[in-house]
């Protein structure tokens, strides 16, 4: 198979590499680029595990091919804290334990991250179908969507 | 229980490992590489039920990139009929279970493994695997196991004097049932199901195995136990003990299902004979296939009682099944499904039956839910035909303290009644329901346990603290462990770091599981604390010239003990720990017990659903777990267990089954079809911690995790049937079932 050369941005970062034309971009994340954070659950799209943003836009890694992120700008978990400044979902989730096990966790944070950058004042049944996609065997939710409820809270204070 | 000042028992702190996974840093298994790393695939049983007649691997073996192929052949075989037990595992039904012997006994049973120098490479290999199988007829659910003309699977199994696949049985009986069922004023008896539930880990079974030229082997996988997973990778190959070092990883959920091993000792001969080092990842249809979910079950449950509400007589026959190879948790259903209660005449049997289904693993209070389902919607029908409260005759009938329970054991102190009593006076269970609306209650019960652990606390040179135990951290452990050390030593948690050594660098731990973590590693970690507090006070005895028992350890410095002992300035951690040398040198102590003093644990859940009348579909409204939990040493992931285990029990009720085709395969091995709770599915999960210390815990644990799973599905049942009027004694509760029960309901109206 030739590969295909493939030049583009993660976490801010200008990055090139060579890919399979059928590689995801979760498998070159993860096995080419050094990048674990984003998980592999299913790779069907399913459990969110995978999360990262494309251009802004929420996506399932394992359901993109590492080829269409050329030219474009991807971040992962890996992105999401300013060097030691965890963003305040970061924070959030660990004052609240909102993590058991902590494998959904990378995929929520880059979810919720979305929601906010979409919605800052979203309401508890907004985070919940937004983050319907992203499953949690663990917690039962309950933390996680306080977590997402009290940052954006918190974020709306700092922003006035 | 007095030492303790609560300081930081209690707090809710941040936990040790909690910066690592919110940025993406912690490594779980699949996040490990290694330079020279292969890949290795497996070969899947494409038949629920064949002989294995021959399996030729050479076309595999010659393909470019193909670094090595195992089979059934390099796994050392145990005889069927001499039982080589492990922890609750036998080592006859695992070397069947890893790599398929003289039989595939599943779809998806592992028939050979390859290791190659890409996935895809691998992947191609296996299908140049040519095995030749003579197909058998299959029985998957328990009625076809059973029935008279049913495919036996195992040859070796009888049941009376049969050839069978009951493959055991396991009674309690206390009293006489009969005589007991005779004073009843009123008795039900049902017959319930349940479905075969995966534990429904989000990260899928992995590992990555380096084998040294030497022979000695290191293992980096996800499992609920790295001394687990070394004795059993030793015993499957061959390889001592002493040779395989087995490294935790970070574990992406487990909750039983990484309590056995799939991969390790494909990967560790195929590591083994490429002289590479080998990964495995499962897809997570893999999972879903060949890993074990807990039994599916039939159960018939009868019990007597009074007018006044008093149990008489209660007995409970429960089918489970055990997969393709025998084990499964009967213990845990016929041990707790009668326990809540006083009973004068009990009895619960429970039989293991095999079937072509992937051999079961242990999930959350093993058996309890099953055990405790038919149990709890009787009782709902009781208190129904009584006009009693369900709560009231919960009570009337509750275990306590001196109770002696069908299973055996007589209780110590424990604090089910306050749950009933906590249940009563909630919110929750006096609030108003609207239209469409039921509420439900049932109450649950698991052993808990103690058993090995070890820990090893050091005082680092500047004064800090590393504490290292052997149990994988499945939830939150390693904060509480944090929380209990800071307390004895009287320091901010922040300077504590608490890890998980691997099988060479701490002593001998068993699983995490059965909620005995914290439980039994809590007591290791306390005795090594306590150890080190005696060094510091000699250190400073020693320093001040004066006798060790005039020093007292306080707020993390030693001090003289009083006026008599002389007046010298405290000595604090750091200082004593630089002047380490004056007296013994190094500061650590280490602790390896048998741990015992685990006692039940016991809870009660309060569930509100509302009916879509319409699409069928039963939603949880309001969900209060209430539960004793002995001492909340981190209040937050005790919660996290309450209302994870409760979201579970919320998936068994409502949605969760597997749908097999009638060629015994199974049609929904993803997340898509196999459907597990979501965010939008549930409501917030209410919690109520009740604390009645173990008094055989140093800080009064009892254990938390299991107990959540437990009430859960009969609790949503119950409130289904307060709702509809409806009593569904089968699981799931799923829409199409609701729509043709309500369709039943007004046909029979009209
Ligand atoms: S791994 Fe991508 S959604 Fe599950
Ligand atoms: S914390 Fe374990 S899956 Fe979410």
């Amino acid at each position: 198979m030739t590969k295909i050369h493939v030049t583009t941005t993660i976490n801010g970062e200008p990055e090139e590499f060579l890919c399979d034309p059928n590689e995801t971009m979760l498998d070159a994340l993860r096995n080419r680029l050094g990048l674990t954070g984003a998980k592999e659950g299913c790779a069907t799209g399913d459990c969110g595990a995978c999360s990262i943003t494309l251009d802004g836009t929420l996506v399932c890694a394992c359901l993109m091919l590492a080829a269409e992120s050329d030219g474009h700008e991807i971040t992962t978990i890996e992105g999401m804290a300013e060097g030691e400044n965890l963003h305040p979902l970061q924070t959030k989730f660990l004052e609240s334990a909102a993590l058991q096990c902590g494998i959904c966790t990378p995929g929520f944070l880059i979810a919720a991250k979305a929601l906010l950058d979409e919605n800052p004042d979203p309401t508890e049944t907004e985070v919940r179908f937004w983050l319907a996609g992203n499953l949690c065997r663990c917690t039962g939710y309950d933390k996680i969507i306080r977590a997402v409820m009290d940052t954006a809270a918190e974020m709306r204070e700092a922003a006035q | 229980m007095n030492e303790i000042s609560n300081k930081w028992i209690g707090e809710r702190t941040i936990r040790p490992d909690g910066i690592d996974k919110v940025t993406g840093r912690a490594a779980f298994a699949a996040d490990t590489s290694m330079p020279g790393m292969i890949w290795g695939k497996v070969l899947r049983s494409p038949h629920a039920h064949a002989v294995i007649k021959s399996i030729d691997t050479s076309k595999a073996e010659a393909l470019p990139g193909v670094k090595a192929v195992v089979t059934a052949a390099d796994i050392v075989d145990f005889p069927v009929d001499t039982p080589v037990p492990l922890g609750i595992q036998d080592m006859r039904w695992m070397c069947r279970n890893v790599l398929a012997r003289e039989k595939a006994l599943w779809h998806g049973h592992a028939i050979a493994g390859v290791a190659a120098t890409s996935e895809a490479i691998a992947e191609e290999a296996c299908a140049l695997i040519e095995v030749e199988y003579e197909v058998l007829p299959h029985a998957i659910e328990i009625d076809d196991a059973l029935a008279k003309d049913a495919p036996i699977l195992h040859d070796f199994i009888t049941f009376d004097g049969k050839p069978s696949n009951i493959a055991g049985t396991l009674e309690h009986t206390k009293g006489d049932v009969e005589a007991g069922f005779a004073e009843a004023d009123l008795v039900i008896e049902r017959d319930f199901t349940t479905r075969p539930v995966h534990q429904g880990y989000i990260e899928p079974h992995a590992c990555l195995v380096s084998t040294a030229a030497d022979g000695k082997m290191t293992i980096w996988s996800s499992s609920q136990g790295q001394f687990m997973v070394r004795a059993m990778t030793a015993l499957l190959t061959g390889i001592p003990q002493s040779n395989i070092r087995a490294i935790p990883a970070e574990i992406g959920g487990g909750f039983g299902g990484k309590t056995i091993i799939y991969l390790e000792p494909m990967a560790a001969i195929l590591s083994k004979k490429s002289g590479r080092p080998v990964k495995m990842v499962m897809t997570r249809e893999e999972v879903m296939r060949a890993s074990g979910p807990t039994s599916g079950s039939k159960s018939t449950v009868k019990i007597g009682v009074r007018k006044d509400g008093k149990i008489t007589a209660a007995e409970g026959i429960y089918w489970l099944q055990a997969g393709g190879l025998p084990g499964s948790p009967i213990r845990g259903a016929v041990g707790c499904a009668l326990a809540p209660y006083d009973i004068p005449n009990g009895r619960t049997l429970g039989y293991d039956v095999v079937s072509n289904r992937s051999k079961v693993a242990a999930y959350r209070a093993p058996g309890a839910p099953i055990g405790a389902f038919g149990v709890e919607c009787v009782l709902d029908e009781i208190a129904d035909k009584l006009g009693m409260d369900p709560l009231d005759l919960r009570l009337k009938n509750a275990a306590k303290e001196g109770t002696k329970a069908v299973h055996g054991p007589t209780f110590p102190l424990m604090g089910y009644v306050e749950s009933l009593e906590a249940a009563k006076a909630h919110a929750h269970y006096n609030a108003p329901l609207g239209p469409n609306q039921g509420r439900g209650v049932a109450s649950g019960f698991w052993f808990n346990a103690g058993g090995e652990s070890s820990a090893q606390v050091n005082i680092t040179e500047d004064g800090n603290v590393v504490v290292t135990t052997g149990h994988p951290d499945i939830g939150g452990s390693r904060a509480g462990i944090a929380n209990i050390c800071a307390e004895l030593l009287g320091i901010d948690y922040r300077r504590i770091s608490v890890l998980i050594g691997d099988t060479a660098t701490i002593g001998f731990s068993n699983l995490t599981g059965g909620s005995r973590v914290l439980f039994a590693s809590s007591i290791v970690v306390t005795e090594s604390t306590k150890k080190i507090i005696a060094t510091l006070c000699e250190l400073a005895a020693k320093i001040w010239d004066i006798d060790p028992e005039a020093v007292i350890w306080e707020d993390g410095e030693a001090r003289p003990a009083g006026a008599n002992a002389g007046q010298f300035p405290p000595l604090t951690l750091e200082e004593l720990a630089a002047r380490a040398n004056e007296s013994g040198g190094p500061i650590g102590a280490g602790t390896q017990l048998n741990t015992t003093g685990a006692e039940g644990g016991f809870g009660t859940h309060i569930c509100d659903v509302e009916i879509d009348p319409e699409l069928g579909i039963a939603r949880v409204i309001r969900y209060t777990v209430l539960q004793d939990v002995g001492r909340a040493v981190h209040p937050s992931y005790v919660e996290g267990q309450m209302q994870g285990g409760a979201a579970q029990a919320i998936g068994w009720a409502l949605n969760e089954e597997y749908l097999y085709d009638k060629n015994g395969k199974v049609d929904n091995p993803g997340f898509l079809d196999y459907r597990m709770p979501v965010a939008s599915d549930l409501p917030m999960l209410d919690t109520h911690i009740i604390e009645i210390p173990n008094p055989k815990h140093p800080q009064g644990v009892r254990g938390v995790g299991e107990v959540p799973l437990v009430p859960g599905p009969a609790a949503v049942r119950n409130a289904i049937h307060n709702a509809l009027g409806i009593y569904f004694d089968d699981l799931p509760i799923s829409p199409p079932r609701i729509l043709a029960a309500l369709e039943g309901q007004k046909a029979a109206a009209e």
